[in-house]
Parts: C-alpha cells; sequence; structure tokens
C-alpha cells in the first residue's frame, strides 16, 4: 500500500529540524519522512479491521514532528516507524463511512484490567499508552503497528470507529476530531455568564476552540488573536465576541475586565485563557493577561519553553493542558462523550467550511508546506485526499 | 501695514506650493486654472506697552467693577488659566499667562487678598509637566504656589473637588471645580488662538467634569455646529453658553480675561513658513531646501523634538477683561481681524497640510486620530458662512499618520484605534458602543489623575470633533501616511499628490476645482 512514512533517523530529523526552522513545513523534504509502497498493518486482534482511509488531515502536532519540533517527551509513547495520520474519516470493512477516535486507550490495547482514566471515560488519560497487544504509540498515527491516515489503509479497533451520518460530508467528518480536542478545552474549566474568556491563536484549533466555547457557553465573553484577515473573519464568524490581532489582546483584555495593570502584568484579567498556540510567548502573555485564580489551559501543543512562574505563584493561577478528549460534564450535569459533542458541533456550525484544501499524497511536501503557512495563506484545515489513491 | 489673507488662483507660473506633512515639508505642483491657495493674513500689529496694557484692561474691565474694587480682604480668589493646549506652538517667555496672572497677583497682594488658588483648567486634557507650568507661570508664581499646593491642575475625577451647579433647561449638568464653584471671585486668564476658544468655554469646559462634557462633546452637537468656530451656527457654543448661565445664576463671579494673538507664529529661520512662495528670496528657498532635506534624513523621534522646542514669537493683540460675554464679543471680533480670509464659493476639493503639531499633543506624538482632528476637526472648521469644500467634496490632507501613539500621553487612543475603530469609524455608533466604558474606566481614570494621560474619553471627542466633516464630505485622502493607519481611520491612502487628486477624481468628477488651505499660520474662511 502507499504511505507516507515517518522513520526513527537521527540524522534526518536534525535536517528537518533546520529546515523547518527556516521554513515553516519544509521540514518533511528534508526529514525522515518518505512516500513509499510499504506492507499493511496487520490486524491486532479479533476486535480489529482494515479501514480505508478517505480524508487525513495535518495536525500542528504534525507538523511540529515534520519539522522536527516535536518534544522528547514522546519518545516512549510512540513507535517507529509510523504512519502519521490521526484526523481521520475513512471506510469501514463494511463499506460505512467512520470518524477514527485516535488515542490507544486499554481497551483497543486489550489491557485488562482497563486503567483508572480509561474506566471513567477520559480516554485521553489513558495510563497504558505504552502497553498492551500493541506496540507503544499514545494515538494511531503515532504507532507503528496500527498505520495511519496518510496511507491507503490502516488497522482501527471497534471502539475507535464512530459511524458518520450520509448526512455528512467527508470534509466535516474530518473536522470532527479535532473539533472534540477543541470541546474537551472549552469544557475542562466552569466558566459562567459574562466570563471573559480569551483564545489565544486562529490557526484550526484556535477557530474550532472559538466555535466550541461559543457553543457551549454562548453567555461568555469570548476575546481571541488572531494574526490574519482571513483567521480574524473566521473568528469572528465562529463566535469571538471581540477579534483583534494578538499584540492588542493585552490592551482589550485589560479593558473589557476593567483592571489595572503593574507594568505589563494586568491587576485583574480574564477569567479563562485558552492558549491554542504553546509557544514560550503565548503562555507569557496568558500569565500576563489572566486574572488571579484564574486558569490557563494550554490547548496548543506547548514545547520546551522558559518561563517566569512568579506571577503564577502569586496570583493561584491555575495552568493546565487540555489533551483530546473522553467524557464531558457539560453544565446541565450531564456527562457526554467528547466525540458525540463533537459531530453535534461540527454539524451546526458547518465546520467542514474550515478544509481549505486537499492534497494527494505524493504532493505531501506541498500539503504541508502550505498547512504550515496556512494562515498567512488565508487557508485553515489542510487535508490529505486518499479518495481516488490507486490500490486503495 | 499688515496685508490681509489673499485667495490665489494658480496659474502655469505660480510655484509649487509648500505642504506641511508633520515634521516636515513637501513642494507640490498644483494643477493650473482650477486651483486656489487661501494665505492666511500677515500679522497685525502687536501691542506695545504689554504690561501697562494688562494693567490698564484689569483696571477697565467691560461691563464690570475692576479687579481691583473686586479684591477683598478674606475673600476666597482663585485663578484659572489655560492649560499646555494653548497657544501653539508654545510661546517665548514670558508667557502671557504669567505677565497677566502676575499683575493679578499684585493686585490681590495690594487688596489684601491671602486665600489665592491657582488652577490649570485642563478639563480633561493631560496634566503639564512642571517645565510647562513653569513655562506658562514663571519660575516666581510656580515657586510661591507650588511647594504650598495652592498651584493646583483640575481634576475632573476627584469626586470630593467638584460641585455640581445645576442644569439647563436642556437637562445639561452643570459640574465645575469645587474650589473655583465656592470661590468669591473666580479670574480666568485666557489665550485664544480660535475663535471657539474662550467665553464660557472657558470656564464650564475648562473647570468641569465628564458629567458636564459629554451634553455638548458628542457627535449630535459636532454635527449641527457649523462651524462651531462660527459662534451664531454652533450648537457647541450654544450649549456652552446655555451652561454659562448656570454658572452666572449659581456660580461664582468670574472676571474674564482673554487675549488674542498675531499669526507671528514660528522664529525667524522658519520664515518661509508664513511667506507665499512666489515671494520666497534666496534666503528662503536656502532655509527650505536645507530643512526639508535635513529632517528627511533626521529620524522621526529627534525632529520631534526639534519641532517641539520651537518657541513661538506670538504676539498680544488684544486684551479684554470683565463680564464673561462681553468679553468674549471683543475677543471674537479681534479674531476675525487676524483669520478672517474672504473667500467666494465652495471648491470641489480641499487640500491641506497637517503639521507636527495640534493642541493636543504638545511635546507628544501626532497620532492618527489627532491627525483627523487637525484636518477635519479644525482645519475643515475653520470656516465661517459654508464649508470650503462643497457637501460630497474631498478632503486631501498631507501627513506621515504613523501607527504610533505615545503611551504615556494617549493610552486610551491607543485602544480606541486598535479596538474600536477596527469595529466602526462613525461616530454615533462609537459613542453609543464604547464611550461610556472609556469614560468610566478605572484604569484610565488612574492615568488621567494621576499620570500625564488624556482622559479615557479623550479620543471619542476628538473622532466627534470630526463628525461634521465626515458626514460633509464624499471622500477624505490622507498622502504619505502610513496606508494601515490611514486604512483604520476610514480614510483612503495616497502616495502622491496625484495619485490624490486622481482617487478624488472618482467622486467629485472630472478637473474638480482645488482650494488649498494654507495653514498654519492659522487663518478662517469666509465663504460666501
Amino acid at each position: 500500500m502507499k504511505a507516507l512514512q515517518f522513520q526513527r533517523k537521527p540524522m534526518k530529523y536534525a535536517a528537518s529540524m533546520v529546515a523547518g526552522t527556516l521554513r515553516p513545513g519544509r521540514g518533511a523534504a528534508y526529514g525522515p519522512l518518505d512516500f513509499d509502497e510499504i506492507d499493511e498493518p496487520e490486524l491486532p486482534g479479533a476486535d480489529w479491521q482494515m479501514i480505508k482511509p478517505r480524508l487525513a488531515g495535518i495536525c500542528g502536532s504534525d507538523l511540529a514532528t515534520m519539522d522536527g519540533r516535536s518534544s522528547r517527551y514522546f519518545e516512549d509513547i510512540v513507535s517507529f516507524p509510523f504512519v502519521p495520520g490521526h484526523e481521520v474519516v475513512a471506510d469501514a470493512a463494511d463499506g460505512t463511512r467512520v470518524v477514527l477516535e485516535p488515542v490507544l486507550g486499554c481497551v483497543a490495547r486489550n489491557v485488562r484490567p482497563v486503567c483508572v482514566s480509561c474506566s471513567r471515560g477520559d480516554l485521553g488519560n489513558c495510563e497504558r499508552l505504552a502497553f498492551g497487544d500493541i506496540a507503544p504509540g499514545l494515538q494511531t498515527g503515532f504507532c507503528c503497528d496500527t498505520g495511519g491516515g496518510w496511507g491507503t489503509r490502516m488497522v482501527a479497533h471497534a471502539s475507535q470507529l464512530h459511524v458518520v451520518a450520509d448526512t455528512m460530508t467527508d470534509e466535516a467528518a474530518v473536522m470532527v476530531e479535532p473539533t472534540a480536542c477543541a470541546i474537551h478545552a472549552a469544557l475542562a474549566f466552569p466558566i459562567v455568564a459574562g466570563d471573559l474568556v480569551v483564545v489565544l491563536g486562529a490557526g484550526t484549533l484556535g477557530l474550532l476552540t472559538i466555535a466550541a466555547v461559543h457553543h457551549f457557553h454562548p453567555d461568555a465573553v469570548i476575546v481571541a488573536g488572531a494574526r490574519y484577515l482571513e483567521q480574524r473573519r473566521w473568528a469572528k464568524e465562529l463566535g469571538a465576541t471581540h477579534v483583534v490581532e494578538p499584540d492588542h489582546v493585552g490592551r482589550l483584555v485589560r479593558r473589557l475586565s476593567g483592571s489595572l495593570a503593574y507594568g505589563n502584568q494586568l491587576t485583574g484579567g480574564a477569567n479563562v485563557v485558552l492558549d491554542c498556540v504553546g509557544t514560550e510567548s503565548s503562555i507569557t502573555e496568558a500569565l500576563r493577561i489572566v486574572k488571579p485564580r484564574g486558569r490557563i489551559t494550554l490547548v496548543g501543543m506547548p514545547n520546551n519553553v522558559s518561563l517566569n512562574l512568579t506571577s503564577l505563584w502569586h496570583r493561584e493561577t491555575q495552568l493546565a493542558g487540555a489533551y483530546a478528549y473522553g467524557t464531558e460534564t457539560l453544565r446541565s450535569g450531564d456527562d457526554r462523550r467528547t466525540f458525540d459533542l463533537a459531530f453535534e458541533l461540527v454539524g451546526a456550525a458547518d465546520l467542514g467550511r474550515l478544509v481549505t484544501a486537499t492534497y494527494p499524497l505524493r504532493d505531501y511536501r506541498d500539503a504541508l508546506e502550505h498547512a504550515a503557512t496556512a494562515g498567512r495563506r488565508g487557508a485553515v484545515r489542510i487535508a490529505f485526499d486518499l479518495r481516488h489513491e490507486k490500490g486503495r | 501695514m499688515p496685508r490681509p489673507g489673499y485667495v490665489l488662483d494658480v496659474d502655469r507660473s505660480t510655484p509649487p506650493t509648500m505642504f506641511w506633512r508633520g515634521e516636515g515639508f513637501s513642494l507640490e505642483k498644483l494643477p493650473p486654472d482650477r486651483t486656489r491657495i487661501i494665505y492666511p493674513a500677515e500679522p497685525i500689529p502687536a501691542l506695545k506697552d504689554i504690561d501697562g496694557t494688562i494693567l490698564h484692561a484689569l483696571e477697565n474691565p467691560i461691563d464690570s467693577e475692576p479687579l481691583s474694587a473686586l479684591l477683598k480682604p478674606g475673600m476666597r480668589l482663585t485663578i484659572a488659566f489655560d492649560d499646555v493646549s494653548l497657544p501653539l506652538p508654545k510661546m517665548r517667555r514670558p508667557d502671557l499667562r504669567q505677565r497677566i496672572i502676575e499683575a493679578v497677583l499684585d493686585l490681590a497682594a495690594q487688596a489684601g487678598v491671602d486665600d489665592v488658588v491657582l488652577i490649570a483648567a485642563l478639563a480633561l486634557h493631560r496634566r503639564m509637566t512642571e517645565a510647562e507650568l513653569r513655562h506658562a507661570l514663571g519660575d516666581r508664581i510656580y515657586d510661591a504656589f507650588m511647594p504650598r499646593g495652592l498651584l493646583t491642575q483640575h481634576d475632573a475625577e476627584d469626586p470630593d473637588n467638584l460641585e455640581l451647579l445645576g442644569a439647563t433647561p436642556e437637562g445639561e449638568e452643570v459640574e465645575i471645580n469645587k474650589r473655583a464653584a465656592t470661590s468669591d471671585l473666580l479670574v480666568y486668564v485666557n489665550i485664544n488662538l480660535v475663535a471657539m476658544d474662550g467665553g464660557w468655554k472657558s470656564t464650564v469646559t475648562g473647570l468641569s467634569s465628564y458629567r458636564s462634557l459629554r451634553h455638548h462633546h458628542n457627535p449630535t452637537t459636532m454635527e449641527a455646529s457649523h462651524s462651531f468656530m462660527d459662534q451664531h451656527r454652533s450648537e457647541l457654543h450654544k450649549s456652552n453658553w446655555r451652561m454659562g448661565k448656570i454658572m452666572r445664576d449659581h456660580g461664582p463671579r468670574v472676571f474674564q480675561i482673554e487675549t488674542t494673538l498675531n499669526t507671528d507664529t514660528f522664529p525667524s529661520q522658519f520664515n518661509f513658513l508664513s511667506k507665499r512662495e512666489w515671494e520666497w528670496n534666496a534666503r528662503d528657498r536656502a532655509a527650505y531646501i536645507a530643512m526639508s532635506t535635513s529632517l528627511k534624513r533626521t529620524p522621526t523621534r529627534l525632529a520631534r523634538n526639534i519641532f517641539h522646542s520651537i518657541e513661538s514669537p506670538h504676539q498680544l493683540t488684544s486684551i479684554q477683561c470683565g463680564e464673561v460675554e462681553a468679553v468674549h464679543k471683543i475677543t471674537t471680533e479681534n479674531v476675525y481681524k487676524q483669520h478672517l480670509v474672504e473667500v467666494s464659493g465652495q471648491t470641489d476639493i480641499m487640500t491641506m497640510g497637517i503639521p507636527y503639531i495640534c493642541p493636543y499633543n504638545v511635546n507628544s506624538i501626532m497620532n492618527p486620530i489627532l491627525v483627523t482632528c487637525m484636518g477635519l476637526g479644525y482645519y475643515f472648521n475653520l470656516y465661517r458662512g459654508k464649508p470650503l469644500v462643497r457637501e460630497g467634496g474631498v478632503v486631501i490632507m498631507t501627513h506621515p499618520t504613523p501607527w504610533e501613539f505615545n503611551p504615556v500621553h494617549h493610552p486610551s487612543y491607543i485602544d480606541f484605534f486598535e479596538q474600536c475603530l477596527a469595529d466602526t469609524t462613525d461616530p454615533h455608533e462609537l459613542s453609543r458602543k464604547y464611550e461610556k466604558s472609556f469614560a468610566e474606566d478605572e484604569w484610565y481614570k488612574h492615568l488621567y489623575r494621576t499620570g500625564y494621560a488624556y482622559h479615557g474619553v479623550h479620543p471619542f471627542y476628538m473622532w466627534y470633533w470630526a463628525s461634521h466633516a465626515m458626514k460633509h464630505l464624499g471622500r477624505v485622502i490622507i498622502v504619505g501616511g502610513d496606508a494601515k493607519a490611514v486604512r483604520r481611520l476610514g480614510f483612503t491612502p495616497a502616495t502622491s499628490m496625484n495619485d490624490a487628486l486622481e482617487l478624488a477624481s472618482d467622486v467629485v468628477g472630472p478637473s474638480p476645482t482645488i482650494t488649498h488651505f494654507h495653514a498654519p499660520p492659522v487663518l478662517m474662511a469666509d465663504v460666501t
């Protein structure tokens, strides 16, 4: 089968880091990612089936990997070589279309009894990501045994598959997984009417987070920092109350929160800051604009950063991550699966519109470069289109 | 005998016309046979014996007893004076305010008045620095009053030092500085640079609060003031005069001192700025070339410092004291004597060079909002009769219009520009959606009260100042401005005057008439 495969080749990985630093998205051209004919993955067990990806998105964490920016933290929870791609809509063995829930938790790994997190339904927090019947891998797309969405075939456990309604397009379906991430972030901390919620960054994850906050907390005041014109338009359309350039977020938050300031540090600030960038400067900005005892949620994947946490200590700020999905508790008190909520939100907000461009696998270098510069080029989500790949 | 203002019809022999461009200049060749240039009058003769004239005026007031007769032992005397926004550029020392206040203090001392407080009538402007106060009042007054807390700056956000005097039948609340309100005599020392200054505006604006100001500093009043330099057709003036009646009936006795200046605005090395281009001699041309060339190579910050250090030779042309309205009537006549230039008919396109300074950026940056205020607020409104440019016409300004703000002086301007103007440029909508939150913002209040910041609501007022022009005009073009900043203002950027004229033709058609407003020095078009 045809696939893009990422191998453990330290020298090439270093080259991708250099290339990616010089020009985002270029790491793929020099790194350990190859477009090749490879063997199909074997079914790891009885509850597994072969699926054929139709569309597979290119996520920020994928780009970080291709550009050599991925944290060494992941070394023990990925296995090489792997076929990337975890945002997947595919054809199941019986011909139905399915969306993949890529986390490889205890059930998929055949770990019995399941870990505490999995038993609660908090799949993203699975404590057995490197154990069980399959090789280490926090998700499909980072595991050598499963294949991934950037290949014409892959395997999936029955527990990972969600049937797509006939009325939903492939473009909408491929947005379900990132939307689930955004929903998990939006529901990770209580937000009440009138709360000031800041979303830093307006890439795909930022925009989906805005949509999620707006959907589940329509009475919150949402401030979005977006660098590019098209991102600002989307942010407004998806529910941000105020949209400004990233450099202006601090001043707007100060004004909206009625805060004073000590130098650069606001005395008050936002109730919640959802950082969808995950860089040193964005987290520093979040610390500057969040109110005392406020909450900063790292939605975008951060890497090694250097931070002055004095204000966090002094102002008793909560700093937490939001990874993947599982089970969410709504304002009503109801518990719902994040993926179920994501299907609803993708439909309600017509998030399939965010898929701006698709590429065949062979054009992966262009695709990754486009994805890395999407904001500047007026795009949002870039995906691989495998529907017409030979040998599928 | 100084020559009056003059309207030149441009022909092929007319030399290029000088335009201000912030901290620089340019020469522009305007289309012949359809362009006219309005030049200000030459400076009218100054009064010779200034101190003698001041004393004479104080003792021979209009519709009032002499000042010496009003001063009594044991009384509370408050002397309020115009702030750093006047005159422009700052006056060579000694400043007129110093001379007048020294004379008033001498009379007060002779009368045995020992409860005297000085107040800088800031309204919602920024506080003056020590250097600025010393410049305006002189070291003697500063050193005598400031250490004892008797030289103060009006604080429109100090609830303990405001007094509500009442409200007009139209519901306009008159709230002014408590010390002034509770004084036996309030002496107001004014410098009149344009026809709008002075009169009741001095006290009911300069010493008032947002609670009062909002009744006339709003888009509705501004749009209905045609113009606010023409008392008879200014809603702003009428509102101030209604509030003045409350002052007269319920406030302190006011002894108004008003002065007028001639248009001797720049020192001799800048003579070419005040001369008509065809009268430039070799020295003027050399000065222009040397100055404009060196300014192009000078970092903006340094150029700004150089310009703001200019001290104007402004000369006193009249001083009148006494009852506010009677005094202001004469003041206005004297202002008109210097400023009015008769102009026949309106034009399709009005051009104007915007200088480095306006009343609200002394020792500071002329940010995009102030460029708007100077061009569309001040220059556009310097007319009597009809606007110089026809309805649906075009204004072309020249200014670099940098996306740059002084964060100490203009903190709320930054937010207004970045947040509010990004949403809308409509003054009414801005007023409805944003004004209150800016006016009541605790951080802006803090910076206004303790730092050197303009009040939070001030950028709105600057924008409202331009609302009559915005409603009247079909397009506004800024030549040489930062394109992004110009667009944020809702205007059209152009790289050259020719480009601007071409862009304007989309609105006013081919071969439009053009009128260049050749200022500063200041002039006022009397359009018939």
